[in-house]
């Protein structure tokens, strides 16, 4: 019935590459006036980097944006807000020291005689939150009060300009389901008044329960746009995470290389972390690949960070070798011989001011101690043999390794572990960010280390990826397992109809 | 100013030593050209004499206090509080001196304290999280009270053979204080490159949560490189209160933060931590100390003293800088083009 109306913001062809990569490739967005469209995509798909276009924070390389059947350049946020176009990040960027009033009104004071009326402006804080039901003592800071409230009051704060658009990027991230309920009828109301809400988020029950249409965004790609009630769940997963369920006949490990005998190198039996996990089980033998399945915020980071003892379990147990461990520090995992290359390389992985050499050598050197120092000819050795090994494109391995590419300081931090000769490799999105050249080689090295008999954990967004080398599937979803898929039964339509049906 | 037209032609291939070192260079050159007899050294009664061998004597405490700081800032840590550890070692010292203890044993209690300073210090940074300014802080201000209370009242005076002459003798006509910097710099030098520690030290710096992923105890590194900056103050702390034969409490080590953590830049280490010039730190030293020098040689004023100081410190930082230097690169035209490609 949208369909008759004149949209409110219309993109087209928008393209936007950072330095290395193309974050928005000929995307398309069309937004009604009082809907809530909802804006997915997996870690990387292009949402936020559409949204920053739209709200003015990047300019895109290519494409055209309208706001009601006009062109617009939008040059900066406050060109978008001037448009009516406003948003509530994801961390909301108010500020917790001050007051609530004095966030609200931080543009707009009341004044008496160039003096702040702080009566004043204290009365239409509370009169713009009570638009939204919220009725609290403005005069304390923000900071006292609940994420949920002051996801409110970033909202009151929005809604207090001249608002066509309402950005909320990720907004229930951080809520539970009563302050969810609360949120949605406020977004009700505001939708009712004309408003078009777009509405980014990872909770796929959430999507169902708020939204009118849905856009999906996969790799900086447009996916495929339509209302609610067209797209099931199966579908909206499909979109997703894989490209084509049907007819897909990627190569898969055969069955006879499916070692299910011999004891299991780690074991884990309901194993979580409270507010964190709630809980995982499976078995992991040598010369084994378990991929981690499962949406953003499924699970499987935390997975794969529990098993290495970057976060420590306090439910249920893990064995290692049929023993029974608590891992408390990475260092205990590395030392038992466990490698973990995690999903976030720059923050988690990479030592950017250190050289390919050093990063290189840095955890065979741990595992070793401080003072058996890897001498300088076998740092040498190592880190060439691991260039050539690898293909890791660097001139030499004096190289700062945060001058290389992405892929390649992929490849860097595989090569940090297999110097130290794992027996387990934990991988969190092995081809995140790197092109498809590289994503080809990774793969290709993740099937070769499980022939040598390594024991490799993988989570991955990448359907087509786990379906090409998992001999098991662990599908993760709300923080747990929902459902193993073993062998020839691992499709990519079987994982998402795991995914999908809850 | 013909050394900036040099500079960017060898702006990759060469070490980073070659820029405080060219400083310095610059520095001794203008000196000589103030006061012609500044290079001539005479041997005294055994004892070598002149203007450079004053220097390196008189940077001595800042040089062995700066080296550990070369490491704590490595690990992307400050410490404030080496002043204050260089009088609590003084006190420390001048209190068992007075008790009459053997001087070896002495040296070591001081040695000690001073490892004890460095571990609360190392202790508040990576067990409690406080960050390294305020954490040393707490040293800092506390510290001198701790030293007063540990000398009584007054300013504790004493004579120690033994203390003088580490401090102010000689051995084989050159101070002995000099021997004692070679010794901690080769010590240092070889825990650093000879052992993992220094590759853990600028892993940490550079990035703690991937550091701790990567299995390096971080904790057990960041206290250990406040522990070792608490032995180096110590040091130096011996050095300065052999030399005026007195525990002051209030002016003793004062200030020697600054030029510590000053040599540390110039030396080309960045405060962001990640990496550590031990060589360098030590030509910093010598950069600031012949400035002093210099300054005090050309007849100025001594209340022009800090300003030229300031100035002088500002240039050597500018040079280094690789945003100036590369658009000094980009000003030199061709010779610029070359350092791009």
């Amino acid at each position: 019935m949208t369909q008759e109306i004149e949209p409110r913001v219309t993109m087209r062809g928008i393209c936007k590459a950072f330095p290395g990569v193309k974050a928005l490739e000929d995307v398309e967005f069309t937004l009604h006036p009082g809907e809530v469209h909802a804006l997915l995509g997996e870690n990387g798909a292009g949402k936020s980097t559409l949204v920053k276009v739209m709200t003015g924070v990047y300019q895109c390389d290519a494409g055209t944006v309208t706001l009601d059947g006009k062109e617009v350049h939008i040059s900066s946020p406050a060109a978008a807000q001037d448009l009516g176009i406003n948003t509530v990040y994801q961390e909301v960027n108010l500020v917790p020291t001050l007051s609530v009033a004095e966030n609200l009104m931080i543009e707009r004071q009341s004044s008496v005689f160039g003096f702040i009326s702080w009566k004043k402006t204290r009365e239409r804080a509370r009169a713009s939150l009570a638009r939204l039901g919220l009725d609290i003592d403005v005069g304390r800071s923000l900071g006292s009060y609940s994420l949920a409230v002051q996801q409110l009051v970033a909202i009151a704060r929005a809604l207090d300009r001249e608002t066509k658009v309402l950005v909320l990027d990720e907004p229930t991230a951080s809520l539970d389901a009563h302050e969810v309920e609360t949120l949605f009828g406020v977004l009700r109301d505001i939708k009712a008044r004309g408003i078009s809400i777009v509405f980014i988020t990872h909770f796929i029950d959430q999507v169902y329960a708020i939204s009118d249409r849905i856009t999906v965004l996969r790799n900086g790609r447009f996916v495929g746009t339509g209302p609610v009630a067209e797209v099931p769940r199966m579908r909206l997963v499909t979109m997703m995470l894989g490209r084509q369920v049907e007819g897909h006949t990627g190569d898969r490990p055969s069955p006879d290389t499916i070692k299910m005998e011999g004891e299991a190198l780690v074991s884990a039996k309901a194993l979580g972390k409270s507010r964190y996990l709630k809980s995982v089980d499976f078995d992991l033998r040598a010369g084994e690949v378990v991929g981690l399945a499962g949406l953003l915020g499924s699970g499987r980071t935390e997975t794969a960070k529990l098993i290495f003892g970057a976060e420590r379990a306090d439910l249920g147990e893990i064995r290692i070798d049929g023993q029974p461990v608590s891992l408390r520090t990475p260092k205990q995992a590395i030392n038992l011989g466990f490698g973990f290359c995690p999903e976030d390389r720059k923050h988690d992985g990479l030592i950017l001011d250190l050289t390919v050499r050093e990063n290189i050598v840095l955890a065979l050197q741990s595992k070793q101690g401080i003072f058996r120092r890897v001498g300088e000819a076998e740092q040498n050795r190592l880190a060439d043999e691991m260039i050539k090994a690898l293909g890791i494109a660097t001139p030499d391995a004096e190289k700062r390794v945060g001058q290389l590419s992405g892929g390649n300081q992929q490849k860097v931090i595989l090569a940090r572990w297999l110097v130290a000769k794992p027996r387990l490799l934990i991988l969190d999105e092995p081809t995140r960010g790197i092109d498809i050249g590289a994503h080809a080689e990774i793969v290709a090295l993740i099937r070769k280390l499980c022939a040598e008999g390594l024991a490799l954990l993988v989570a991955s967004s990448e359907l087509e990826e786990i379906v090409a080398f998992s001999h098991r599937v662990l599908v993760m979803r709300d923080r747990e397992k929902v459902k193993e898929i073993v062998g020839q039964d691992i499709t990519q339509a079987a994982i998402v109809e795991a995914i999908a049906n809850s | 100013m013909t050394e900036l037209k040099a500079k960017p032609e060898a702006k990759r291939s060469l070490p980073t030593i070659v820029w405080p070192l060219l400083a310095l260079a610059v520095m001794l050159v203008i000196d000589g050209i103030i006061n012609p007899s500044f290079f001539s050294i005479r041997l005294v009664e055994g004892r070598l004499y002149g203007s450079l061998i004053d220097i390196l004597y008189r940077g001595t405490p800042i040089a062995l206090i700066a080296m550990g700081m070369a490491i704590v800032i490595g690990s992307r840590g400050i410490d404030l509080s080496v002043g204050s550890v260089v009088a609590i070692s003084g006190a420390v010292m001048a209190h068992y001196i007075h008790a009459d203890w053997n001087p070896w044993l002495i040296v070591l209690v001081t040695l000690g304290m001073g490892a004890f300073c460095g571990l609360w210090n190392g202790a508040l940074v990576s067990l409690l999280g406080i960050q390294p300014i305020i954490a040393t802080l707490i040293l800092m201000v506390a510290g001198r009270g701790f030293a007063l209370m540990i000398n009584g009242p007054g300013i504790p005076t004493f004579r120690s053979e033994f203390f003088e002459s580490l401090s102010t003798g000689q051995f084989l006509t050159i101070p002995t204080r000099l021997y004692l910097v070679v010794l901690v710099f080769v010590i240092l030098w070889a825990l650093l490159r000879k052992t993992a520690f220094g590759l853990f030290v600028e892993a940490v710096g550079s990035n703690a949560s991937a550091s701790r992923l990567a299995g390096v105890g971080t904790r057990v590194i960041t206290i250990a490189a406040y522990a070792i900056i608490g032995v180096c103050s110590a040091t130096a702390g011996i050095i300065i209160t052999g030399d005026v034969r007195a525990s002051d409490a209030v002016t003793s080590g004062l200030y020697t933060e600054l030029d510590a953590i000053l040599a540390v830049v110039l030396g080309g280490a960045s405060l962001n931590g990640g990496r550590i010039y031990l060589a360098n730190t030590l030509v910093g030293v010598l950069i600031i100390q012949s400035l002093t020098t210099s300054i005090l040689m050309s007849g100025l004023p001594p209340e022009y003293n800090l300003v030229v100081k300031a100035i002088v410190i500002l240039v050597v930082l500018l040079v280094q800088a690789p945003k100036l230097r590369s658009s000094i690169a980009v000003l030199f035209g061709s010779r610029g083009g070359k350092v791009k490609s």
